[in-house]
Order: structure tokens, then sequence, then C-alpha cells
């Protein structure tokens, strides 16, 4: 019925974190440029916005997608309600229990999904660290 | 039908985004997350569906397969034009840059 607003809630907050993200590191680069000596042993990692990136595209890509199956059966329509389940009290209802059992499922999943892929990259980074740091001794 | 068109989307585009030396310059990355994403929401829909439907779920009718499969290759469409307007509004060979400071 509606259970891909949920994901596009927290996509909307996930985008705010993003740019929050991208801005403190831009300052931090701008610090670097400032303050070449104490940067000088950068190593390789993997950014927040870099991971943030990755669960906006898994949101707002699977958020778009669900947006146009709801629009195809009929749920999601081009003008308001926009949703034709908040035609009726009763139809409202059905629709907010849904939005609270699949909709939150949905983005527990793409989260912890996300949350695995940061993990094994992490893992990844970390061993590449290690290798370079073997060389360099 | 429409998650296994996807899964398969996503499949396709993972495996040329690893196999793909240009992965970064055209936003393979990007493209596999969008089916990824949608995949993964459809599956706890499926999830919640077959809880309540359990074989029955299964035994569709042949006019609700062949609408969810246009379905499916709707939505890999519409992946493929999500995918295609941030390529072109992040421009990374520089392309329309080129174009209009001739």
């Amino acid at each position: 019925m509606a259970c891909f607003v949920v994901p596009g809630a927290e996509a909307v907050v996930v985008t705010a974190a993003y740019f929050v993200a991208k801005k403190r590191e831009q300052k931090l680069e701008l610090l670097k440029l400032d303050n070449t000596a104490r940067y000088e042993t950068a190593e390789p990692r993997i950014t927040w916005s870099k991971r943030l990136g990755w669960l906006l595209a898994l949101l707002w890509g699977g958020v778009l997608l669900l947006a146009f199956e709801h629009f195809w059966h009929g749920e999601v329509v081009p003008f308001p309600p926009f949703l034709t389940a908040m035609s009726s009290p009763e139809d409202t209802a059905e629709m907010l229990a849904e939005m609270g059992s699949v909709g939150v499922s949905m983005a527990v999943t793409v989260t912890a999904v996300w949350g695995l892929i940061c993990a094994v990259a992490e893992a990844k980074v970390r061993k590449l660290r290690t290798a370079l740091k073997k060389n360099a001794a | 039908m429409t998650l296994l068109i996807t899964v398969i989307a996503a499949i396709a585009a993972t495996v040329v985004w690893y196999a793909n030396e240009n992965r970064d310059t055209y936003r393979l990355g990007t493209l596999s997350l969008i089916y990824w994403g949608a995949s993964l929401m459809w599956l706890m829909d499926f999830v919640f569906e077959y809880a309540e439907l359990k074989a029955e779920y299964f035994n569709q009718e042949f006019a609700d397969i062949l609408n969810d499969s246009l379905l499916g290759v709707a939505v890999v469409a519409l992946g493929l034009v999500a995918w295609l307007i941030i390529l072109l509004i992040k421009d990374p060979k520089g392309v329309f840059k080129k174009k209009f400071a001739k």
C-alpha cells in the first residue's frame, strides 16, 4: 500500500547525514592542504560520505522502483492524496499497519545489508593497510 | 516475478561492475545498488506475503504472472533510466563540459 514510505523517510535522513559528512570531509581536506607535514602519512580508508553514498543508492533506488510498482498497481496516484489508501479511514489504518510491519522490515533489512557491505569493505581496507605497512617496514 | 527479474538485473549489474575496469567512471556500482535496494525491499514484501498465503502464493493465474513480468521489465528499464540520468548529470568524462566550452 505505502510500505516504501518508511525507507523513503530513512533515505531523507541519510541524505542529510551524507551532506554533513561530505562537508566535514571537505573541511578536513582543506586542513590537510594547510598542514601537509602533519597529515603526510595518509592511509587508505573508506570515508563516511562513501559509506553513506552506498546506503543512499540502496535506499533511493529501492524507493524509486517500489514507488513505480505502487503506481503500476494504482496504489499511488499523481494527485492528492497521492496514496489511494488514504481515501477511507479503514484503508488508512491498514496502510499504517503495513508500513509498521513491511515498511520497517524493508528499512531494517536494507540498513543491515549496508552494514554488512561496510564491514566487508572495512576488513578489506584493513588488510590492505597491513600489507602496505609490511612493505614500508 | 518482479522480484526474480530485479534480482537477475542486480546480479547482471554486479557482474558488469566487477568485470569492468571503468566501474567508477560509469558509476556501475550505483546501478547495481539501485537494483539490490529494490530486490531487498521486494524480498521483505515476499516474506510477509508468503507468511500469510504459504504455498498458495505460488499458485498464480497466468495473467498475474504476465502482469508481474511486465512490471519487472518496466522496473529494470526505470532503474537504467535513473542510472543514465545520474551518469549524465555527473558527466564523469566531461562530455558536456567539452561540448559547451567550444
